[in-house]
């Protein structure tokens, strides 16, 4: 016989029994049991955000630092709405997320109540699974099923609704030792015929390749991903999001691949005979004109989700499950092979088509900042971005030796992600550097959370790439529509005096010279920083694959015009 | 373009909102659905649900692994080339006169339908077939005039002893989580 507790107890405890160290979250009418209660439970620690949106994103990157999942609290309605945007990021990159929302009291539920918002019908098509709890003894296995749900298998979303008068009800509390799951199944097997499929291609190509993806990272399969890549000497490829799943300057290193790839990655995929896809899904934004795509290559696509198999493109060889145990098989089967001549090509485009050397300039170009907190780094550090252009040159020009040390949004283009997501990186890894490198646009669409980050002491350093754009935004207007500049110059505040009205030090830097003093002074500094980096604005971002265009169409970096090299 | 019209059984838990997430996969996805039916199976909990699928607009497979995705939904399965009965049932509410009735008596004779309803103005036919035979019917009828009608849409079982479901080992519970990741991410 279980003991007595009330719904919010039994939420503590089942999040207890799941280690959970941390929540995010905002306290409303319909969570006030559950904040209630939070007080006897010190165990858990709570971050309260300035709204529910960096909660998600902070639960989000949270899980991604740790590999283990992130949990955020919001009310009802209007708390459980600002969720959305955080809670679809997670279902776009694989994250495991438990949001635990209030709901108005039972007897309003479909009455349009106040602050009532059918939450669980918002979020069906980017959770992986969701839930409203009617009974305060339903709780425990709803808990049980969302935090096995969202870690297992290809990890996601799952939100669970729990009416304010369930929370405050009594009910019996046992942990279920068991999941009640009969829909739920994930591939297990190592499917032999498969792997020796796939062994044999490898041991037959020519020019293979290794497409690196989150689920390396996901599955923590770096070392198996390495050995595969060592043994058979073939070059990684890693995606926006596979990016420190290998380690950045080891030779076989190749970068990313696609719309804003490395030029020799784009033409080696073209000209390929095997690609190796390993936990990636084989974006738009990785294959370009699909159809156009990698027309010499056969396809081994490893990936845990049976839906992801075939869905762009079409394997000869399928390793459904875990991509490390896939691996682990693979390797053993494999025989080692050399590809002299491949590599030879690739370093020798790699030559031809440096893709990320910087010119000579006086000006401060962003690629530049970026380069030097890799420096300054040495790459012992986590780094955050936002979308755009700032977030393609964190991954161009860093190089992430450290496994996991890169958090971006990937699949739904988060702007606005960089400010909670450091957040939630900090509080996961307190003694680590964490650099979030921001757009002056993104940066200004969550910083209200630079009062949590102050509040808890959190050591964050900002990087504001500052360009007075949205910066990726003006390029393609400016390269796809003609330079009609359209509602894309941006005033900011003085990032400086924000800093400081925040309680934090700012720095603003407009001269090249001063780029590395200012992110030496930054991490030498105990608390959180922000420096706004004045960069030259009209920088675009190379090499580009065009929208709608093939990766064979990659423009390289363009050649400067005599009135452009005369201006510098 | 040719329609090809595939039969997918799914088995999902008789719990609410499982169909809203059902509704919401195919819409998300762009999926085509012709038709949809939907009722209790022989297990207790698990609803049956027949919908079919123009593979001519939609992609069948990932028709079948997303909508297997769903943690609500315990089997799916693509019954297109297996030996099967499908049928339909139909209400239709034909226009009907003194001189007319026998005729239309006649046709439904033919069918093996049934009158249900009968009033000096209409008359109520029940039919059950598969689409094409409903579909000929329909049509000898809509000389008379059809007031009124209504389909349930395709169920189908596959013929023999075997029954729609995952194979018996499948149903063995997926060992426990004891709280963190095991290694590899896998359970």
């Amino acid at each position: 016989m279980g003991k007595q507790l009330t719904g919010a107890q039994i939420v503590f405890e089942s999040l207890l029994k799941e280690g959970v160290k941390h929540v995010f979250g905002y306290p409303g009418g319909a969570n006030l049991p559950i904040y209630d209660t939070f007080i006897q439970y010190p165990q858990i620690q709570h971050i309260l955000v300035r709204h529910e949106q960096a909660a998600a994103h902070a639960a989000d990157a949270y899980a991604r630092v740790t590999g283990d999942v992130g949990v955020c609290f919001a009310t009802s309605g209007p708390g459980a709405t600002n969720l959305v945007t955080g809670i679809a990021n997670a279902w776009m990159d694989s994250v495991p997320l438990v949001c635990v929302t209030g709901c108005v009291v039972s007897s309003l539920i479909g009455r349009d109540g106040f602050q009532e918002a059918d939450i669980t019908g918002i979020t069906i098509p980017i959770t992986k699974h969701n839930q409203l709890v009617l009974k305060p003894g339903d709780i425990a296995q709803a808990l049980k099923e969302a935090f096995y749900i969202a870690r297992t298998g290809r990890p996601g979303p799952v939100l669970i609704d729990i009416p304010r008068d369930v929370q405050q009800q009594l009910a019996e509390f046992e942990y279920p030792e068991r999941v009640n799951l009969r829909g739920y199944r994930l591939p297990v097997h190592v499917d032999m015929d498969e792997i020796n499929k796939a062994a044999q291609l490898i041991a037959e190509s020519k020019k293979p390749l290794i497409l690196s993806g989150h689920g390396v990272i996901l599955s923590k399969a770096y070392d198996e991903v390495r050995e595969l890549a060592e043994k058979c000497d073939i070059p990684v490829i890693t995606t926006l999001l596979g990016i420190s799943g290998f380690p950045g300057t080891h030779p076989l290193c190749m970068g990313m691949p696609g719309m804003h790839g490395m030029y020799w990655n784009n033409m080696a995929i073209s000209d390929s005979d095997l690609l190796i896809g390993i936990g990636m899904r084989f974006d738009d934004r990785v294959t370009g004109r699909l159809k156009d795509f990698a027309p010499k290559a056969k396809i081994i696509h490893l990936d845990i989700d049976p839906a992801e198999i075939g869905k762009n493109v079409r394997p000869t060889a399928t390793l459904l499950g875990d991509v490390r145990q896939q691996l682990q098989a693979l390797n053993k089967e494999v025989p080692p092979a050399t590809h002299p001549e491949w590599n030879a090509w690739l370093r020798k485009m790699k030559e031809q088509h440096p893709s990320i050397t910087l010119p000579e300039t006086d000006r401060v170009l962003p690629q530049y900042v970026i380069q030097q907190i890799y420096e300054a780094t040495k790459g012992n550090a986590y780094v955050v971005t936002g979308v755009g252009q700032h977030q393609m040159w964190a991954a161009q020009y860093y190089w992430y030796d450290r496994p996991n040390s890169f958090v971006t949004s990937g699949g739904l283009g988060t702007m606005g992600f960089e400010v909670p997501a450091a957040l939630g990186v900090q509080v996961a890894k307190p003694k680590d550097t964490v650099w979030s490198i921001c757009g002056d646009g993104g940066f200004q669409m969550t910083l209200q959370e630079l009062a949590t980050i102050v509040e808890y002491e959190l050591p964050v350093k900002f990087a504001i790439i500052n360009n007075g754009y949205l910066g990726m935004v003006r390029q393609w207007q400016d390269l796809f529509y003609k330079n009609n500049r359209s509602a894309v110059k941006m005033f900011s505040p003085d990032f400086v005096k924000l800093a400081e009205a925040f309680g934090m030090v700012g720095i603003r830097v407009t001269d090249k010279v001063d780029v590395r003093a200012a992110i030496d002074k930054a991490m030498s500094h105990p608390g959180p920083v922000i420096i706004d980096f004045v960069v030259d604005e009209d920088e675009n971002c190379f090499p580009m694959v065009p929208p709608g265009a093939s990766l064979q169409e990659t423009v390289d970096l363009p050649a400067p015009t005599p009135q452009e090299v005369l201006s510098r | 373009m040719k329609s090809e019209h595939h039969t997918i059984v799914a088995l999902v838990e008789d719990r609410p909102g499982v169909l809203n997430k059902m509704a919401s996969k195919w819409r998300q996805r762009g999926f085509n659905i012709e038709s949809l039916a939907v009722g209790h199976s022989e297990i207790p909990g698990l609803s049956r649900m027949t919908f079919v699928v123009d593979a001519a607009t939609t992609d069948i497979e990932q028709v079948v692994k997303q909508v297997d995705k769903l943690v609500d939904v315990v089997h799916i399965e693509d019954i297109t080339d297996e030996s099967m009965v499908s049928r339909e049932l139909a209400l239709i509410k034909v226009r009907c006169t003194a001189q007319t009735r026998s005729e239309i008596l006649q046709v439904v004779d033919i069918f093996r339908a049934n009158i249900v309803d009968v009033t000096h103005e209409s008359l109520i036919v029940e039919a059950v077939g598969d689409e094409e035979k409903l579909d000929s019917l329909l049509k000898l009828l809509e000389e008379y005039g059809i007031i009124e009608l209504c389909r349930t849409g395709r169920i189908a079982m596959s013929r023999g002893p075997t029954k729609v479901g995952p194979p018996e080992e499948l149903h063995v519970l997926l060992p426990d989580l004891q709280g963190g990741r095991a290694p590899g991410g896998l359970y």
